[in-house]
C-alpha cells in the first residue's frame, strides 16, 4: 500500500497553496491529487496555476492527478471541465458523474473520487469498463463492505483508494454556507471562505464539535484516522491510503506514513474511524 | 404536465388516485428504497394490488429502486427489477449504475427513470446515463436555479421531472453522509435518512431537547411546531453565533406553486409531491391543491396566480409551517 495525498478542499491563499506543494515536492509521497472540489467561483489557482504546479511535482517523479468539482450546477462550468479533461498531461480525478462522461467521450483513462456513488462491484466493473483505473471508496463504506468488493473473482483491474485520513467531505449543496454564517449572497460572497482554512468548526448547543463548514461543502468536525488499520489495509490489498490535507502538517505526517511504523499510529478525540468499523462516521472505536 | 404523487401504502394511493394524481411512486417493503421506514412501503402482494388498481384507473405506477446494492446481497435488488417487471409497473426509478444495467439489458421494454439520488445536474451526465442505459427521465436534484433548470431543460436528452413540493432536502441528494456520520444509517445504504429509532425528545423544564443517536440537534420551546429531526436542520453554534442558529437551513418545506408557469414553459414533464413517509391526509390534502393549480394553469397559462387558500392549505402539512423555493431561488443558495 502507498501514500497518496487528496486535493486541498479549502480556499487558501496562492502564496500559500505554492508553499504547500513545494513541501510537498520536497516530500516521498508518490500521488498527489490537486485541483478545486468544492467551488466554482474560488479563483484563488487557476488551470494554469494548477497545471504548472503539476509539472513541478511530476518533474519530481510523482504520480500527479488533476481532481475535480464534486457539484456542477452552473451549465458553463462543463466547458471548463472539459478544459480540465483535455489537459493533455494528467488523468482526471471525476467526483461528478458528469467528468466521468467527458472522459468516456474523449476516451481518457480517470480515477472516481470518493462522490461517484461506487458501491457495488457491477457498478465498478462497469466504470472500469468505461475507462476508470481507479476508484476512492464513497467514505461512508466499512472494511466489511470494501473486503467483498476486493475478494470477489470477478472483481476487473481497477486499484482501489481509501479516504483514510483528514475531515471528510460529508454532503455538498447549492447554497453557500460560508456565505450564509457571513451573511453573503453567493454571488457576492467575496470568496469569504478564504479567511477559514480549516472550515468554519461547527458545535451542538452541547458544545460537541460536529460539522466543519466550507463553503457548499459540509465537512465532518472530527478527522478520520484509520492509522490503527493500516497493516489491515496492507493485507486487504488496498493500494493507496489517502490523506486529505487541512494543514502543512499534514503533509509531513503523510510523509512519515511512507515508512509506515507503529508510532505513526496515533488515536485521539479528535479523530474518528467509526465508518470503517460499520458503525457511525463520527465514532472513534479504539482496538 | 405529469402530477406526481406519494403513497406509502394503499390508503394513500387510493386518496392520491382520487385527488387527481396522474401517476404514482412507491417503495417496495425493504431497503431497495430510500424511505425505509417500519410500517411503511408496499409488499409484493400488496405491490401488485397497487398496480391493478393504479392501471384500473387509468394512471401510471412508478416503483422506487434507489438504493445502492450491497455487496452479495445484490441479487435483492435484481429480483425486485424482475417483480417490477413481471407486475408491468410503468417505470423504475434507479439510482445504481448496476441496476440501471441490469434492468435495461433484461427489460429493455421497461421505462427508466434517473433517480433523484443518482445526482445527475447537467446534461454531460443526463447524455451519459441516457446512452448506456435509454434513461427515459431523470429527476433533477435541488441544485438547479428555475433559470439553470430552464437552461438544461432546453438541451436535455431525455425528459425532466422535478420536486414541486414537500420536506426539502439540501444537499445534493444521493451523496449526502450526515445521516451515516451520526448514526451510522444513510439513505444510500440502509435505506434511510435520520432513522426514527435513533430519535429521542426530551422535556427539560420548558425546553424540548431533539436528540439523534444522543447528538442534540435542536433545543426549543415545548410549543414550538418542529420538523422531523435531520442533521440539515438543526441548531448549532460557531464563531458567528454564540447562542444557536440554524446554520445550514431552518426546518421548512419546499413549495413551488409560485413557479408553475416557469416549470410549464422549461418543459419539465412531470411535477413530483415528497412525502411516502407522510399520512394519506397529506397525501391527499397535496395532491388536490396542486391538481387544482395545474388546472388553472392550464386552462388559462397567462392568468394563472397562486391563490391564497392553496397556500394555506400546504402550509397546514408543511414541515415547520414555513415554506420557501430552496434552491430554484438565486437568493435561497
Amino acid at each position: 500500500m502507498q501514500i497518496s495525498l487528496g486535493p486541498l478542499a479549502y480556499c487558501w491563499p496562492k502564496a500559500e497553496v505554492e508553499a504547500f506543494y513545494q513541501q510537498v515536492a520536497n516530500s516521498e509521497i508518490p500521488l498527489v491529487y490537486l485541483g478545486e472540489t468544492v467551488c466554482s467561483r474560488r479563483r484563488e489557482i487557476k488551470f494554469a496555476d494548477y497545471m504548472a504546479i503539476g509539472k513541478m511535482l511530476s518533474a519530481t517523479g510523482k504520480q500527479v492527478v488533476l481532481s475535480s468539482l464534486a457539484l456542477i450546477d452552473e451549465p458553463s462550468i462543463i466547458n471548463e471541465l472539459k478544459k480540465l479533461v483535455d489537459n493533455g498531461e494528467f488523468m482526471i480525478e471525476a467526483n461528478d458523474m458528469g467528468v466521468v462522461a467527458l472522459a468516456k467521450q474523449a476516451k481518457l483513462p480517470f480515477i472516481c473520487g470518493p462522490t461517484i456513488n461506487n458501491y457495488n462491484l457491477a457498478t465498478l466493473n462497469k466504470l472500469h469498463s468505461w475507462g476508470m483505473q481507479r476508484f476512492v471508496m464513497p467514505i461512508e463504506l466499512s472494511q466489511d463492505w470494501l473486503q467483498q468488493i476486493i475478494s470477489d473473482p470477478k472483481k476487473a483491474d481497477f486499484e482501489v483508494e481509501v479516504f483514510a485520513r483528514g475531515y471528510m467531505p460529508l454532503a455538498h449543496s447549492a447554497r453557500c454556507f460560508t456565505a450564509k454564517q457571513l451573511k453573503l449572497t453567493k454571488d457576492n460572497c467575496d470568496t469569504a471562505c478564504i479567511n477559514y482554512p480549516k472550515g468554519i468548526l461547527t458545535q451542538t448547543l452541547e458544545q460537541q464539535e460536529l460539522l466543519r463548514i466550507n463553503g457548499i461543502q459540509t465537512q465532518s468536525a472530527k478527522y478520520i484516522d484509520l492509522s490503527q488499520h493500516y497493516l489491515q489495509m496492507q493485507q486487504m490489498g488496498i493500494d493507496y491510503f489517502r490523506v486529505s490535507p487541512f494543514s502543512s502538517a499534514c503533509v509531513n505526517y503523510a510523509n512519515s506514513l511512507v515508512d509506515f511504523n507503529q508510532t505513526n499510529i496515533e488515536t485521539n478525540n479528535l479523530s474518528c474511524n467509526g465508518y470503517w468499523l460499520n458503525q457511525a462516521g463520527m465514532q472513534q472505536i479504539n482496538s | 404536465m405529469e402530477l406526481l404523487c406519494p403513497a406509502g401504502n394503499i390508503a394513500s394511493l387510493k386518496v392520491a388516485l382520487n385527488a387527481g394524481a396522474d401517476a404514482i411512486y412507491l417503495g417496495l417493503k425493504d431497503d431497495t428504497n430510500a424511505r425505509s421506514f417500519a410500517g411503511l412501503n408496499f409488499s409484493p402482494k400488496k405491490l401488485q394490488q397497487a398496480v391493478e388498481y393504479t392501471k384500473h384507473a387509468g394512471k401510471k405506477i412508478y416503483l422506487t429502486l434507489n438504493t445502492f446494492a450491497r455487496p452479495s446481497e445484490e441479487h435483492r435488488w435484481y429480483q425486485a427489477i424482475d417483480m417490477a417487471a413481471d407486475l408491468g409497473v410503468d417505470a423504475l426509478i434507479v439510482a445504481d449504475i448496476s441496476l440501471l444495467d441490469y434492468a435495461h439489458s433484461r427489460y429493455p421494454w421497461l421505462d427508466l427513470h434517473l433517480s433523484v439520488q443518482a445526482s445527475a445536474s447537467n446534461l454531460a451526465a443526463l447524455t451519459l446515463y441516457q446512452q448506456e442505459f435509454d434513461i427515459k427521465r431523470a429527476v433533477l436534484p435541488r441544485v438547479l436555479t428555475i433559470k439553470q433548470i430552464n437552461t438544461l431543460a432546453k438541451v436535455s436528452p431525455v425528459d425532466l421531472e422535478v420536486f414541486a413540493f414537500g420536506s426539502l432536502c439540501i444537499m445534493a441528494e444521493g451523496r449526502c453522509h450526515l445521516s451515516s456520520y451520526v448514526t451510522g444509517q444513510s439513505p444510500n445504504t440502509g435505506g434511510s435518512c435520520s432513522p426514527a429509532k435513533f430519535v429521542r425528545w426530551q422535556e427539560q423544564g420548558n425546553r424540548r431537547l431533539t436528540r439523534l443517536n444522543d447528538v442534540l440537534l435542536d433545543q426549543s420551546s415545548l410549543d414550538e411546531q418542529m420538523g422531523y429531526p435531520v442533521v440539515c436542520k438543526g441548531r448549532y453554534l460557531n464563531e458567528f453565533n454564540q447562542v444557536g442558529q440554524h446554520a445550514l437551513e431552518a426546518p421548512t418545506s419546499l413549495n413551488t406553486l409560485s413557479l408553475l408557469p416557469q416549470l410549464a414553459q422549461a418543459g419539465i414533464v412531470s411535477l413530483k409531491i415528497e412525502g411516502r413517509q407522510r399520512s394519506p391526509a397529506y397525501v391527499e390534502q397535496v395532491t388536490k391543491i396542486w391538481r387544482q393549480a395545474i388546472d388553472t394553469y392550464l386552462e388559462n397559462p397567462t392568468l394563472y396566480q397562486v391563490k391564497e387558500q392553496w397556500n394555506q392549505g400546504l402550509a397546514k402539512v408543511s414541515e415547520g409551517q414555513v415554506t420557501t423555493l430552496g434552491a430554484y431561488e438565486r437568493d435561497w443558495q
